[in-house]
C-alpha cells in the first residue's frame, strides 16, 4: 500500500551539522496489517514515520501511497491526503490544554465543515468504544496517562483514516495499559485499518497481533521480519 | 455552501475556546481596547456635532465685521467710519455694535456684556443668559449690581432671562440699553465696539470688504465666512490637547500591537504544531487567528462606540466637562444635536478592527507555515 | 448552546443597537430641528459671533473675533494661559494686510 524507494533524509543540509537520519530505505507497508519499526534511538524510525505519514517530504528517493507519487506534491496537497488517509497518535499525546477532551478529539474535523452535531456524535461514540465516554467533558490536562492516550487514539480515528500510526505508544504506560492498548490495536486491524507503529519495547515487537516487525539502525535497514 | 458554513462556525467555536482558555488576558485587552474606542469615538461624535451646530446656527451671524486695530490689537471704532462705508455701493446697511466683557466679582464670571438693537432693551433693565441664572441664583425682578468705569455703581434689574435651549449660544449673555453699557465702561457716544455690515448680493461680499479695507486702511475685516471656518477646525486632531490624546491612543494600540507581535508563547507555537499535524492547513491556522483579532477588535468597537453615543447624546458628554470649562465658572447646560457623520464611524471601524485583527495575525504566520513534523520531536 | 451562537446572537444584539443608535440620531435630529432655527434666528437677531463654550478668557470666548495678541499677551513665547486655549486653532486670517 506504501512503498518507499531508497529513501534518503538529511537535516540542515548543506550547513556543518548536516545529518542524514535515512540513508536509503526501500520499504513496503502492506493495507490491512500491524507494522512495527523497531530500532535505538537515533536510528532514525521516528523520521521514517514522518515520511511515511506525509507528514514530511524525503530528500531523495520517492514515497508511492497506493501507486501515486506523493513525495513531490506541495503542502496542499500533501496535507489533504494526510488528512483523510492518516491519523496520528503521538509519543507526547499532543492535546490541547485548556479544552476538553472531547473538542480535542473534534479538532481535526474542524477544517472539513462537517455538520457539528454528526460530528459531536461521533467523538462521543469513539470515546465510548474506548471507554472514556465519562471524561468527555474533563479538560485534557486533569487526564491519566491512559486516558490522554486514548482520547489521542480517537482524535487520530475521528476523521475515519485508513492508516493509524503511532509513535512509541507504551512508552509512558506501565504493562496494564499497554496490554489494554495491543487490544485496542487488535480492534483497529479488524476494523481493516492498517497500523504503523515504532517501538523499542520488546512487548510490542513480539505479540501477536504485530505482522512485521522491520529493524533500523543508523537510518538503514537491518532486517525485516 | 453548507460545509463552508460548518467550517466558519466550527473555526469560530474553536477560537472563542482558545479566547477563553487565556480568559484573564482577553478580559485585560478587550477592556482596554473598548475604553481606547470609547474615548476616541467620544471626542469624535462630540466634536463633529459641534461644529455641524456651529455650522447651523451661526449662518445668519453678521456677514462683515469691521473692527479698528491700533498695533495689532483691537481697539474701539468711531462712527464717522459708518459714513465711508455706507457709502460703498453695494452696501445695504451698516451699524455700530457695542458688546463687551463683564466681570461679575460676585459670581467671579464673566460675562459677554451686549447691546441689542432690535428690540432694544430698557434703560436699567437687563435680560439674562441661562449661565447668569444659575452662578448669580438670579430671578426677574432681582438687582445686580457692578462698579462703573469711575468708581460709580450702575445697577440693573433683571427682566427676564433667556430659555435654556439656547444657552449653546446665549449663556453668559448680558443685555443691556446702550446708554448703561455706555456708563458702564465710559465708552463716549461717536465710539462703537466695531461695525456690522450687511451687504445686499451675498456674492460682492468678498469685493466689498476690499473697498473698506481700502478706505479704512486702520481697520481688520472679518466676514461670516472666517467665522464659520473658525468653528471648522475647532477642535482639530492636529491642535494641542486633542493631538495629544490621538497619540496616547497611538501609542497604546501601538503597545498591543507589540505585546501581540513580539513572538508567540512556546505554548501558542506548540499549539499551532499540534493543529498543522493533524491536518490543518496554514490557511486554516490563520483564518482561527484571525477569528480570534476579529472577535475582540469588533466587540470593542461596538460596545466603545455604543457607550460614546450614550455618553455623548444621552449624558451630555460628561466626562468632557472638565477639559471643556477649563478654568471657567460659567459653562453652559446644553443638549447636544445629534448629528452623525456615518463615514467617520466606518472610518473609525475599519481603523477598529483592521488593524488589530492583521496585528494578530502577523506573528503567527511563521509559526504557521513551520512542517509539522517538527511536532513529532 | 455553543459558544458562537452565544457569540453571534450577542454581536446580532450589539448590532441592532449600532442601528438604533443611528435611528435615534435621526430622530433626535428632527426633533432639535426648530430649536436650531431659533437659534439661528437669535443669532441673527442679536448679531452673535461665537457659540458659548469656553467662558474662560476673551479670545477662547469669541475665537472668530479674537486678535492674533490675546493668546500671547503676555510674550510671544508665552504658553497658553487657559486649558481650553490648546482646543481651538488660531483665528484664520483671510490673506489681507
Amino acid at each position: 500500500m506504501i512503498h518507499l524507494t531508497d529513501v534518503r533524509k538529511a537535516f540542515n543540509q548543506g550547513k556543518s551539522n548536516e545529518f542524514w537520519a535515512l540513508k536509503g530505505i526501500d520499504l513496503t507497508v502492506r493495507a490491512g496489517k500491524v507494522t512495527v519499526f523497531r530500532g535505538p534511538s537515533g536510528s532514525g524510525k521516528t523520521t521514517l514515520l514522518t515520511l511515511v505519514g506525509c507528514l514530511a517530504r524525503p530528500t531523495s528517493g520517492r514515497v508511492r501511497l497506493r501507486d501515486r507519487d506523493i513525495s513531490g506534491l506541495p503542502e496542499r496537497f500533501l496535507t489533504d491526503i494526510r488528512r483523510s488517509t492518516f491519523g496520528f497518535v503521538f509519543q507526547q499525546f499532543n492535546l490541547l490544554k485548556g479544552i476538553s477532551a472531547v473538542e480535542n478529539v473534534m479538532i481535526p474535523a474542524y477544517p472539513l465543515g462537517r455538520d457539528p452535531k454528526e460530528l459531536s456524535e461521533r467523538a462521543h461514540a469513539l470515546m465510548d468504544s474506548l471507554d472514556i465516554g465519562p471524561k468527555a467533558q474533563s479538560n485534557a490536562e486533569w487526564l491519566s496517562g491512559g486516558e490522554a492516550q486514548r482520547v489521542a487514539i480517537a482524535r487520530a480515528l475521528i476523521n475515519d483514516p485508513e492508516v493509524v500510526i503511532a509513535d512509541e505508544p507504551t512508552a509512558n504506560l506501565d504493562s496494564e495499559r499497554s496490554r489494554q492498548f495491543l487490544g485496542i490495536v487488535e480492534t483497529l486491524k479488524q476494523a481493516g485499518k492498517t497500523v504503523l507503529m515504532t517501538s523499542h519495547d520488546p512487548m510490542v515487537c513480539d505479540t501477536a497481533v504485530v505482522d512485521h516487525v522491520v529493524c533500523l539502525r543508523d537510518g538503514q535497514l537491518v532486517e525485516s521480519r | 455552501m453548507r460545509v463552508w458554513l460548518n467550517k466558519q462556525r466550527s473555526l469560530l467555536d474553536f477560537s472563542l475556546s482558545s479566547l477563553s482558555r487565556r480568559r484573564g488576558k482577553t478580559l485585560g485587552m478587550l477592556a482596554v481596547y473598548t475604553a481606547i474606542v470609547f474615548v476616541l469615538a467620544s471626542v469624535m461624535l462630540f466634536s463633529h456635532a459641534i461644529r455641524r451646530e456651529a455650522a447651523t446656527v451661526l449662518a445668519k451671524s453678521p456677514e462683515v465685521l469691521v473692527q479698528r486695530m491700533v498695533a495689532g490689537r483691537h481697539d474701539l471704532i468711531p462712527a464717522r467710519h459708518l459714513e465711508a462705508i455706507k457709502g460703498i455701493r453695494g452696501v445695504q446697511s451698516a451699524e455700530g455694535r457695542l458688546w463687551g466683557y463683564l466681570f461679575d466679582p460676585a459670581a467671579a464670571a464673566n460675562y459677554t456684556l451686549m447691546v441689542p438693537t432690535n428690540p432694544r432693551i430698557e434703560p436699567g433693565k437687563v435680560v439674562i443668559g441661562d449661565g447668569v441664572v444659575r452662578v448669580r441664583s438670579a430671578d426677574p425682578g432681582d438687582l445686580m449690581s457692578f462698579r462703573a468705569h469711575d468708581g460709580s455703581l450702575v445697577q440693573f434689574k433683571v427682566d427676564h432671562a433667556i430659555s435654556r435651549e439656547s444657552a449653546l449660544v446665549s449663556a453668559d449673555l448680558f443685555l443691556v440699553a446702550e446708554e448703561d453699557f455706555r456708563r458702564l465702561f465710559g465708552i463716549p457716544a461717536g465710539m462703537f465696539t466695531d461695525l456690522a455690515v450687511s451687504v445686499r448680493n451675498p456674492r460682492e461680499v468678498g469685493k466689498i470688504a476690499e473697498k473698506i479695507d481700502a478706505a479704512l486702511p486702520d481697520t481688520r475685516i472679518i466676514l461670516r465666512d472666517e467665522i464659520l471656518r473658525t468653528y471648522e477646525s475647532v477642535f482639530d486632531w492636529r491642535e494641542g490637547m486633542l493631538l495629544v490624546l490621538l497619540a496616547g491612543s497611538i501609542l497604546a494600540f501601538a503597545i498591543f500591537s507589540w505585546e501581540k507581535a513580539s513572538g508567540l508563547s512556546a505554548e501558542e507555537r506548540r499549539e499551532i504544531g499540534i493543529l498543522k499535524a493533524v491536518g490543518w492547513e496554514t490557511s486554516d491556522v490563520i483564518r482561527l487567528k484571525m477569528l480570534e483579532g476579529l472577535v475582540v477588535s469588533l466587540s470593542a468597537f461596538l460596545v466603545g462606540y455604543l457607550l460614546a453615543y450614550a455618553h455623548v447624546f444621552h449624558l451630555g458628554a460628561g466626562l468632557f466637562e472638565p477639559v471643556l470649562k477649563g478654568w471657567a465658572v460659567l459653562y453652559p447646560k446644553y443638549r447636544l444635536t445629534p448629528f452623525v457623520d456615518e463615514l467617520q464611524v466606518a472610518t473609525l471601524f475599519f481603523f477598529t478592527v483592521f488593524p488589530y485583527t492583521v496585528a494578530t495575525v502577523v506573528p503567527i504566520w511563521r509559526a504557521a507555515i513551520v512542517d509539522p513534523d517538527q511536532v513529532m520531536r | 448552546m455553543r459558544k458562537s451562537d452565544t457569540f453571534l446572537l450577542l454581536s446580532a444584539l450589539l448590532l441592532v443597537l449600532l442601528g438604533a443608535s443611528f435611528a435615534d440620531a435621526a430622530r433626535g435630529l428632527a426633533r432639535e430641528g426648530p430649536a436650531l432655527e431659533r437659534k439661528a434666528e437669535m443669532v441673527e437677531r442679536l448679531g452673535l459671533t461665537d457659540l458659548v463654550l469656553f467662558t474662560e478668557a476673551r479670545y477662547t470666548r469669541h475665537p472668530s473675533q479674537a486678535d492674533l495678541h490675546s493668546a500671547f499677551q503676555d510674550h510671544p513665547f508665552a504658553m497658553d494661559h487657559f486649558p481650553t486655549g490648546s482646543l481651538l486653532p488660531p483665528p484664520i486670517w483671510k490673506g489681507r494686510p
